[in-house]
Order: C-alpha cells, then structure tokens, then sequence
C-alpha cells in the first residue's frame, strides 16, 4: 500500500486542480492550476517507470545482474515538461493582453461573446 | 523595474556569465548526464533574468539587442532541420556519426561509445531554447509597460 | 534514394523547414514571404497525393524514425517495436489528402487577406507549425508521439487564433479555447500513460495487439473518447469551438477546420484499430452517437438564431460534426456482427467517411467566402449586408455552392454522404435518421437566410464601393470549389477509389497490426 503512494499524490492533485478550474474567477489563478495538472500528470508518468531497488538507467559501468528503472518515462515526461512550459508562456502572455482590453481578470466579466 | 542595491548588483556582475558557462556544460553533456538541450537552454536563458532583477527594466532596454537572440533561435533551428535532412539516404534523423558497440569496444575509444548527432542536435537544440526563453522573458517585461501607456505600439491590422 | 519509400516522412520535414526558415526568410519582403508560403503548402499537396497513390497500390506504408533502414520495425528479433514508427494505411492517407488541400487553399488565400497586419513572418511559421501538426496527427503510429502532434498543432493555433491582438474578440476566444484545450490534452496523456504503464509499449500496433478488455481499459476508453471529441467540437465540449473559427483570420479557420477533422481521426484510429475487436460490448459505439445527435441538433438550433456570419457557420460545424459521429458510431456498433456490417454498417461507415471529406472542403469554402466579404465590405453582420451579388460575382456563385452541398441539395457532393448515412443509420433505430434529415432541413433554412440577405436583396448605401476581392483569395476559394465539384460530379468513382479502401483499411485492424508486428527482419 505504501508503494502505491506516489498514485494517490496524483489523484488528489489532479482532482484538487481540476475543481479549482472550474470554480475560481482569477485568471491567473486559474492558469496555476492548469501549471498544477501538469505537475500532476508528469509525476504519474515518473512513477510508472519505478522498479523496487533498482539503479539509475545507465548501461555502462553498471554492476552484475541490476534492475534499472524504465528510462522511456522519463523521456516523456521531459518532453511534457517542455510542451507544458511552452503552453503556460503563452497562456500567460494571452491573460496579460486580455487584461490590457478588459482592464479585470475576472473570468465572469470577460464576456464579449456571448449567445 | 527599479534596480537592486549594491550588494545584489555585484553579486550579478560576478555571477552572470557563470551561469552561461554552466548552462553550456549542461547542454554539451546531454548524453551522460541527466542535461541535455533543453534543460541546459533554460539555465542560460536565466541570465537575461539575472540581468533583468539586478539591474532594472530601464538599464536592460538600454543593453539588450534582440537581433542576438533571434539569430540563436534561427541557428538552431536551421542547425536541427539540417542535421535531419543529412540522415536522407537512410532515413529522417538518422544517427549517421555514431559507432557500433564492438568498434568502440575494439578500439578502446573510451567506455562511453561516441553519440553522434545527438550531441549536436542537442546544442542545437539548446542555441535554441535559450535564445527563445530570453525573448519570452523580454517580451513579457515590456508587456508591462502597455499598461502605463494606452497605446503603446500601433498595430497595423485591421482594427475593430 | 528512392523517394515513395520516404513520403511519410517528408509529408512532416518539408512543411517543418518551411516552418523554421521562415523568420529567416520573412526579411526579405513580402513577395519572397508569399512565394514561400504557397509553394511550401503546394509541394506539401503533392507529397500527399503521391503518399495516397502508394498506400492505395501497396497497403500500408510505415517508416521508422532514425532507424537504419526505413522498414525495419523490430531489428534483430525484438518482440515489441523501438524508435517512433509513422504508419500511414488508406484513411490517414485519406485525411492527410483533405489536410493538404486544405492548407493550400489557405495559405493562398491568407497571402491578400493578412496584407494590413504586422508580424507575418511569425504568422507562417505559425501557419507552418499547424500544418505540420494536423498532418503529423494523421500519419503517426504511437500514442505519445500523437500527444506531441496535438499538442503542436494546439500551441500554435492559441497563437494564430489570438492574431489579430487589437480586437479583445479574438483575445477572449483564444483564452476560452486554450484553458478547455489544455484539460483535455492533460486527460489524453493520462490515458496514454495508463495504457504504457500496463503494456509497455507506446506503438498503437504493440498496444493493440497486446490489449486485453478490463475495467482500466474501459476507463482509458472514455478518457480517449472525451478528450477527443473535446478538441474535434462534439456535443457537450462545443462552446470554445464557434467563437476561435469566428475570431481567428479567415485563412487560419480553413485549416483550423482540418486540424478538428484530425482529432476525429484520432477517435476514430483509438475505436477501431486499438480496441477494435475488443472494444467489451455497446457502451462506447452508443455514447458517440448520443454525442453525435446532441451535436447535430444543438448545433443547428443555436445557429438559426445568429446574426454574425462566421458565428452561424462555426455553430454549423458543430452540428454537421455531429453526422460524422452518428456515421462512424453506427459502424463501431456493429463492428464484432459480420451479417450486419455487410447490410448498413459498411454503408454507414462509407458516408461518414465521404462526408469527412466533403465537410472539410467545403466548409473551408464557407470560411473563405465570409473571409472575402468581410475583407471586401468590413463588416461581418447580417443587418448591415445586402446586395453583394452584382459587386462580387465570382464570390457569389462559390459561397452557392459551398451553400448548396452543406444543405444536402442534390446533385452536390452534400446529398450523396448524407443519403448513405440516411439509409444504413435507419436500419438501427429510424428516430436517428428523424433527426439527421431535421438537421438537414434545418440547415438549409439557415442558408437560405444568410444567402438572401446578404447577397441578394436591395444594396445598401454603405456598400456602393465594395469590389472582387483580389486574385490570390479567389485562387484560394477556387481550389476548394474545384474540390467540391470534383467529388459532386464522379461521386461513383470518389466512392471507390477515395472512400471505399479508406474504410476497408479502418475496419481491418489485424492489417494494421500486422504492417508494423509483423515487418522488420
């Protein structure tokens, strides 16, 4: 059970995330929580490459006969990272336009399309 | 942005480049240690942001040439988009500098077998990444001051 | 070096140089930029049809990324495959072929309408990251390597659909549709992460022949599904979708609406050829033609009522969405039912197909005609339009027959999707295909509406000045007209040569396993 540890982090995370999305009104509030799911997401894929006692995936000047931990998630969590980093800049750089024409960061108020 | 006292402007002075020289070793390395191009491209891009904190927005707008960081960004770009077209006659980004097992073996180049165009895709890579996160870092600082103005550039579209 | 075997490849790389040669290349001037933008976006038409030819004539075409030879999936005896394996079978190349197209009456059309704005070497490399990300979506053949294409094409579109920054519009419509873009894209790496965490494997072909039905994989299921039908602008995850194809340059929606039709293949691929067999029971084929109906009717109700005219087409989208769910949801039902596949489900899985096809050429038309009237008159609502068919004739006579097909009018390419999907759905429940001919009905009033009012009719006072729009736009309108009547005059011969070997090829997921499992030496 105590293994299984890292899953519920990412459970509680993405849920407690998610409802922040849908429930708070701050813009800037609202892209830390997309930041938060990301973290979430990458945590999952980390932890699904873990083996109990193994060593770091290097193949040379590893000893006899040792498990390693599964390199391909890390690989992709890497690359999650990079698309997340790139999303969040623009995202933020989009809040800060939209605050200049509204002048609030309201999510309720920011509505010119409606119907 | 106002600048910061004495102390922490030294401590810039001494620091900044260091972090461009720790950043580029991050980027070299990418095939043994955990590093590589984009890790290594975001560590140099914080030099810009030392910058920006310890000497203020007024001082930095005076320094700063954004032609320097386009032209990082457009080499490594080109540099990448190159490097996969040579793999052609084989296929699309193939490693075609890199040596097999039993020759490196055989002739005893090392216990770490040469990574071919993963080491130079990788500085690509970070030319890149640290040439693009400082023109973000840029970009959003002089976003700040469309507030103090109305308009602060004239967009040419159409507007409305 | 022969060429045909590495077409999927270049299909990526030629549109991902443009991409990064054009800041480079945007200093020179503004007739280098549009010779760049065009000739990129034509060369990227001809691989595609060139990669369609091949599959058609040898079965399904993989490549491997950075392998040593471009076949060899599992080298020396592995069991599952290494390296990230592009895997084109007849329905990607289907969908890379309507991709293509689309994105070269776009970028033709975008080299008169984006004259006025600043930053347009930023804008084709934008134009060129979407592409890129639309057509990598199409040909990959690994579910992670398919997260990044989203991805990709996402990024670049918050950016393209916020283009014009002086309008707090189109800010907004790229800030709605980025928060709902971003949830969704979480949710698909989660179920993808899932799937690797209990099979090892990243290849949708490993996985799929891998995969055995539990309670996971049905949750997995549903992620996939939800987030999906999010970013192609189904039922309940439609709002974002009217105001980004309304908000974003004229040139931008007509490939935005290639880039929806992506994700479409993408639930689709994830239904048939990675659960496929497997796919535990009528749950999942009967939630996508719920989603289907809800979008269908929702869609076209919401958009009788608009006065804007790139709102009512973007709300038009939604709902004729909605008949490509009902099509291919039909056929997932009866997937495992050999005697009823023969009677409907084919025939249902055809017409969803055609009207793929037929929904991206010419609702791309639409988007460019209202493009045209807008660069032409400067406004966009209906109120204050009137008369434009003496002024703009070659405008006209296109937006009639983009009207025309959408509405199901006989003879255009419209009607004969629409029939197909009319006569297999009713062998499931008629009720299905009440609503799909109110929808159609419907439909048609629409444009009927938004035709009278805005080009025929007395002229307004406003609009005495207003001429043709200029000859790169209507080149633009006219690639996607020639396409349109393409497939309404030779329907018998689009049927069995562009649809038919697209929905074998989808149906048959042990060819599509077997093209990768069982390649390499």
């Amino acid at each position: 059970m105590i293994g299984n540890a890292p899953f519920f982090v990412v459970g509680i995370l993405f849920l407690a995330a998610l409802v922040a999305i849908f429930m708070e009104k701050n813009l800037i509030k609202i892209a830390i929580a997309i930041s938060i799911i990301s973290s979430a997401v990458n945590l999952f894929l980390v932890a699904l490459g873990y083996r109990t006692g193994a060593t770091i995936p290097i193949h040379y000047l590893a000893g006899e006969g040792t498990v390693m931990v599964l390199p391909t998630p890390q690989a992709m969590t890497l690359t999650a990272i990079v698309i997340a980093l790139a999303t969040t800049a623009l995202l933020l750089s989009i809040i800060m336009l939209v605050y200049r024409h509204y002048g609030t960061l309201n999510v309720d108020e920011i509505r010119r399309l409606r119907g | 942005m106002r600048s910061l006292s004495v102390v922490v402007r030294t401590a810039c002075d001494i620091f900044a480049w260091f972090l461009v020289i720790f950043g580029a070793n991050i980027i070299i390395h990418g095939d043994v240690t955990p590093g590589g191009g984009f890790q290594g491209g975001a560590v140099v891009a914080t030099f810009l942001s030392f910058l920006l904190v310890a000497y203020g927005g007024k001082k930095l707008l005076s320094w700063v040439n954004v032609g320097i960081f386009n032209g990082l960004v457009i080499l490594g770009l080109l540099a990448f988009i190159l490097l996969g077209f040579w793999g052609f006659p084989n296929t699309f980004l193939y490693n075609f500098l890199a040596l097999s097992y039993e020759i490196v073996h055989a002739t005893g180049h090392g216990v770490i077998p040469p990574s071919g165009t993963i080491a130079l895709m990788d500085i690509a890579v970070g030319l890149q990444v640290a040439g693009a996160l400082s023109l973000i870092v840029f970009y959003m600082f002089k976003g700040i001051r469309l507030f103090r103005e109305v308009r602060f550039e004239e967009e040419l579209g159409h507007d409305r | 070096m022969n060429w045909n075997e590495h077409l999927p490849a270049l299909l990526l790389a030629v549109p991902l140089f443009g991409a990064f040669i054009a800041p480079v290349v945007c200093l020179f001037g503004k007739t280098t930029r549009n010779i760049l933008m065009t000739g990129i976006t034509f060369i990227t038409l001809i691989i595609a049809l060139l990669l369609w030819k091949n599959v058609l004539a040898g079965g399904p075409a993989i490549y491997v990324m950075g392998g040593e030879s471009f076949n060899i999936a599992l080298p020396s005896g592995m069991a599952l495959p290494i390296r990230i394996i592009l895997e084109a079978d007849a329905f990607s190349a289907f969908m890379v072929l309507c991709g293509a197209i689309a994105a070269f009456a776009g970028a033709l059309f975008s080299t008169n309408y984006m004259e006025k704005f600043s930053g347009m070497g930023r804008f084709t490399s934008l134009y060129f990251l979407l592409t890129v990300g639309m057509l990598g979506m199409m040909v990959t053949g690994d579910l992670f390597n398919f997260f990044i294409f989203i991805e990709i094409a996402s990024i670049a579109s918050f950016g393209l659909i916020a283009f014009w920054r002086d309008k707090p519009e189109a800010i907004e419509a790229s800030l709605k549709y980025a928060l709902v873009s971003q949830v969704g894209s979480m949710v698909f790496l989660i179920a993808a992460g899932c799937l690797y965490g209990k099979y090892n494997a990243l290849n949708m072909a490993a996985v799929g022949s891998l995969l055995q039905f539990g309670t996971m994989e049905k949750l997995v299921l549903v992620f996939f599904v939800g987030s999906l039908a999010m970013k192609c602008g189904a039922f309940p995850m439609h709002m974002w979708l009217p105001d980004a194809y309304a908000e974003a340059p004229s040139g931008v929606t007509c490939l935005l609406v290639a880039v929806s039709q992506a994700s479409l293949y993408g639930l689709m691929r994830v239904c048939f050829s990675l659960y496929g067999i497997n796919l535990g029971g009528s749950f999942i084929p009967w939630m996508i033609i719920a989603m289907g109906l809800a979008s269908m009717f929702f869609g076209v109700s919401m958009a009788v009522v608009q006065h804007e005219i790139k709102r009512l087409i973007g709300y038009h989208s939604v709902s004729q969405v909605g008949y490509m769910l009902l099509g291919l949801g039909v056929g997932l039902l009866v997937l495992k039912d050999a005697r009823s596949m023969a009677e409907y489900g084919f025939t249902a899985m055809k017409g969803g197909i055609f009207h793929i096809f037929n929904y991206t050429m010419y609702k791309a038309l639409l988007f460019l005609a209202a493009g045209a009237i807008y660069y032409a008159t400067g406004k966009r609502d209906l109120n204050q339009l009137g008369g434009l068919a003496r002024r703009m004739p070659f405008t006209t006579f296109m937006f009639v027959i983009a009207a025309a097909a959408i509405s199901g009018l006989p003879p255009f390419n419209g009607f004969v999707s629409k029939l197909l999907i009319y006569e297999s759905v009713f062998a499931v429940h008629p009720a299905l295909t009440v609503v799909a001919l109110v929808t159609s009905v419907l439909t048609l009033a629409s444009f009927v509406k938004v035709f009278q009012t805005a080009f025929l009719g007395p002229e307004k006072n406003a609009l005495v000045s207003t001429r043709e729009v200029p000859a790169g736009m209507l080149l633009g309108m006219g690639v996607l007209t020639v396409a349109v009547l393409g497939a309404s005059l030779f329907p018998a011969w689009t049927l069995s040569n562009l649809v038919e070997p697209a929905a074998k090829a989808l149906v048959d997921q042990a060819g599509y396993i077997g093209a990768v499992m069982g390649g390499g030496l």
